[in-house]
């Protein structure tokens, strides 16, 4: 059967290019590639010698500081009102062994933990580069999260430090405050030109421009803890993967091969560092190429977004599907006025992008998207479409050179057998070892642990290759959503819900929603005594926005009879979700094709 | 419709998507989402309900003028 004419495979996007993509011969690279080359090549004009070398901060940042990329732009801030600011290597250099030093005269013992909460500022970078600097753990939130969010994630991140503006810090962290023991400093990137407000929250321009410009880095290992990523399983807390200073090898190598990136390239990555993309891509990558990063301080828009990849003249851009969709269902008209003609290759990460939206990348700017699939816990892409490639709408893509894919299914016994037919359907299973994979769950080694058998990392993602080893998304083997690229834990939004004096059970579920992938849905069963009005049920909903914030509140809540629930008592989301697809109650053979939960698996 | 009728018809969709949000204290030019957390799919659910609420179509190519009370009302009188 021929494929329909929008599913048809796309001539590789590098076919077009005057240079040849970095990653020129897919086949050849992949069976020849070792890791070890490319921590060579990253090293390229490092201080070897120098007893922090790997460092992250050293290899994206300084190395270029000390070289030919001195003087070129690292990153472009465009903020709210049309202003741009603009920070060289050998700025970002500077201001980050600031912020460094700015951390070590607040004398916060060693390795300290950093958070920030904010929207996307400059010190946001700044901040990251001189934690990683000071041999600090970063740790991003977003700034859409509610209170209960950030305060379980600071909790169980022993957070020593905050960094965050005067009006988050007022709404999201005054009402929590007490509940941070760990918590020793605030740094304000807005504070007022006044004396600091009490003896722990700091005016960050002030201590900036005290603190020396020189630092030394201490020495950094591979192994030593670096990123800090919160990320959502089924049941329980949300889970702290951990990445180390290698993870940088995978980055950069990652961004060439995929991204095509090199030094010079104008490139924007549209994910908020408060995720996982927005550091690994919007940060550690790029700047390790030694690109230029736009970071655009705003939400999105069609019209500016379209004027940014025009005026800012990208030639490189990662984005998501939500964003997409929502750029194609603005319409044609306003994509038309703008010229696009520098942008030489377009990227997708998030959820798996339809077909649709592959090709009208290509109608609208030349190039078609190219998906790309990993995970917080990889650490960084694992299965792309490549420049180099045909691209297949819809589908993953192949490994990356270095990484090697399998599709699986979980024994009783824990061990997993091997699919290895074309067009077999399995979880898909990472060959441990690449230099991004996460060291840890945050003081959850037993959870860590079932990630992983036989030498593999199970991804808890559902795929199947097909003759030419394209991978392609088939589904979560768990419950949790994913909205607008963004998992979603049930467990969390439900004990939020159950918190309210009317709720007796609750339970969440992923609906399926054209733009955002799924949008979250709440069942909620009432307490006797309570009955299910309108205006009990925007309460529910002011309730659960106001503790989570919108990215992981609910969009809708549903009154329900009692919940489904297996004998154990556990709440059967899956039916639910068949219910709300209208599937019938007793087939539920497409949702339930593998391990129920795979935070809990194997069984 | 009047620019009274365009108000309470945004307060009203407002509440609607995020009820914990203080309306009432709403400034006319900052854009609902510096003032209320309105993400982007808040917003889409937004400009549907008050379209709904005052029974024009509103094509999707219009939305982004109505990130604000007075976007909207501009949009809405016309």
């Amino acid at each position: 059967m021929s494929p329909a004419p929008h599913e048809r495979p796309l001539p590789a996007c590098a076919s077009r290019w005057d240079n040849a993509p970095n990653l020129s011969d897919y086949t050849t690279t992949y069976v020849q590639f070792k890791w070890s080359q490319a921590q060579q090549m990253l090293l390229q004009g490092a201080d070897t010698e120098a007893p922090y070398h790997l460092n992250i901060a050293h290899l994206i940042v300084d190395r270029h500081a000390a070289g030919p990329l001195r003087e070129q732009l690292a990153l472009r801030w465009l903020g709210p009102d049309g202003q741009t600011r603009d920070y060289s290597y050998a700025q970002l250099s500077a201001l980050s062994n600031r912020f460094a030093n700015v951390l070590q005269d607040l004398d916060l013992g060693p390795n300290p933990t950093v958070f920030s909460l904010t929207g996307r500022v400059p010190e946001l970078y700044i901040a990251a580069l001189g934690t990683l600097k000071a041999g600090g753990v970063f740790c991003p939130l977003y700034a859409a999260f509610g209170p209960e969010p950030i305060r379980t994630r600071m909790v169980a991140g022993k957070a020593t430090v905050l960094l965050t503006t005067t009006a988050l810090y007022r709404k999201k962290i005054a009402p929590i405050r007490a509940s941070l023991p760990t918590l020793k400093a605030v740094l304000l990137v807005d504070a007022p030109d006044s004396p600091n407000a009490d003896d722990t929250n700091y005016n960050l321009q002030h201590l900036l421009t005290a603190a020396a410009e020189h630092f030394v880095i201490p020495p950094t290992t591979t192994e030593q803890p670096a990123l800090l990523h919160f990320t959502s399983g089924t049941t329980g807390q949300p889970k702290g993967a951990v990445h180390v200073h290698e993870a940088v090898v995978a980055h950069y190598m990652s961004a060439r091969w995929v991204l095509d990136l090199r030094p010079g390239d104008v490139y924007w990555c549209t994910a908020d560092p408060g995720w996982v993309t927005g550091t690994s891509y919007g940060i550690i990558a790029p700047l390790a190429v030694g690109a230029t990063l736009i970071c655009d301080a705003q939400e999105f828009h069609p019209e500016r977004w379209y004027r940014i990849l025009q005026e800012q003249r990208v030639t490189v851009w990662y984005t998501a599907p939500t964003a997409i969709r929502m750029l194609m269902s603005h319409g044609a008209q306003t994509a038309a006025q703008f010229d696009f003609s520098q942008l030489r290759l377009t990227a997708s990460v998030g959820e798996p992008l339809n077909p649709d939206a592959v090709n009208w990348g290509r109608t609208t700017f030349g190039t078609p998207f190219h998906d790309t699939w990993w995970q917080t816990e990889t650490g960084s892409i694992m299965i792309a479409n490549f420049p180099a490639l045909a691209i297949k709408p819809g589908a993953m893509g192949k490994p990356l050179p270095g990484i090697e894919v399998a599709l699986v299914q979980r024994q009783e016994d824990g061990s997993v057998d091997i699919l290895d037919t074309t067009e077999a359907q399995g979880e898909l299973a990472l060959r441990t070892g690449w230099p991004s994979m996460f060291r840890a769950y945050l003081n959850e080694p037993a959870r860590y642990q079932q990630c992983f058998a036989h030498g593999w990392y199970l991804s808890g993602d559902l795929a199947r290759r097909d003759a030419d080893g394209y991978y392609w998304f088939v589904g979560r083997a768990d419950d949790v959503i994913k909205s607008a690229g963004h998992l979603i834990g049930p467990f969390e939004v439900e004990s939020t819900l159950l918190a309210h004096p009317a709720v007796a059970e609750a339970a969440v579920i992923g609906k399926p929603d054209a733009v955002a992938g799924e949008l979250v849905l709440a069942f909620v069963t009432l307490k006797a005594g309570y009955a299910a009005t309108d205006s009990l049920r925007r309460e529910l909903l002011g309730f659960a926005r106001k503790r989570l914030g919108p990215a992981v509140a609910p969009r809708s809540i549903e009154f329900s009879g009692p919940l489904p629930k297996t004998r154990s008592g556990k709440i059967l989301r899956r039916l639910l979700k068949a219910r709300e697809l209208g599937l019938p109650e007793g087939d539920l053979s497409t949702l339930e094709t593998s391990e129920p939960d795979s935070d809990n698996a194997p069984k | 419709m009047t620019e009274s009728d365009i108000k309470t018809a945004v307060l009203e969709s407002l509440r609607a998507i995020a009820p914990e949000a203080d309306v009432e204290t709403i400034e006319a030019d900052v854009t609902f989402h510096d003032q209320f957390e309105i993400d982007s799919m808040d917003f889409v659910n937004f400009v549907s309900a008050l379209g709904k609420a005052l029974q024009r179509s509103i094509p999707e190519e219009d939305y982004y003028q109505l990130g604000t009370l007075n976007g909207c009302i501009r949009y809405l009188s016309q």
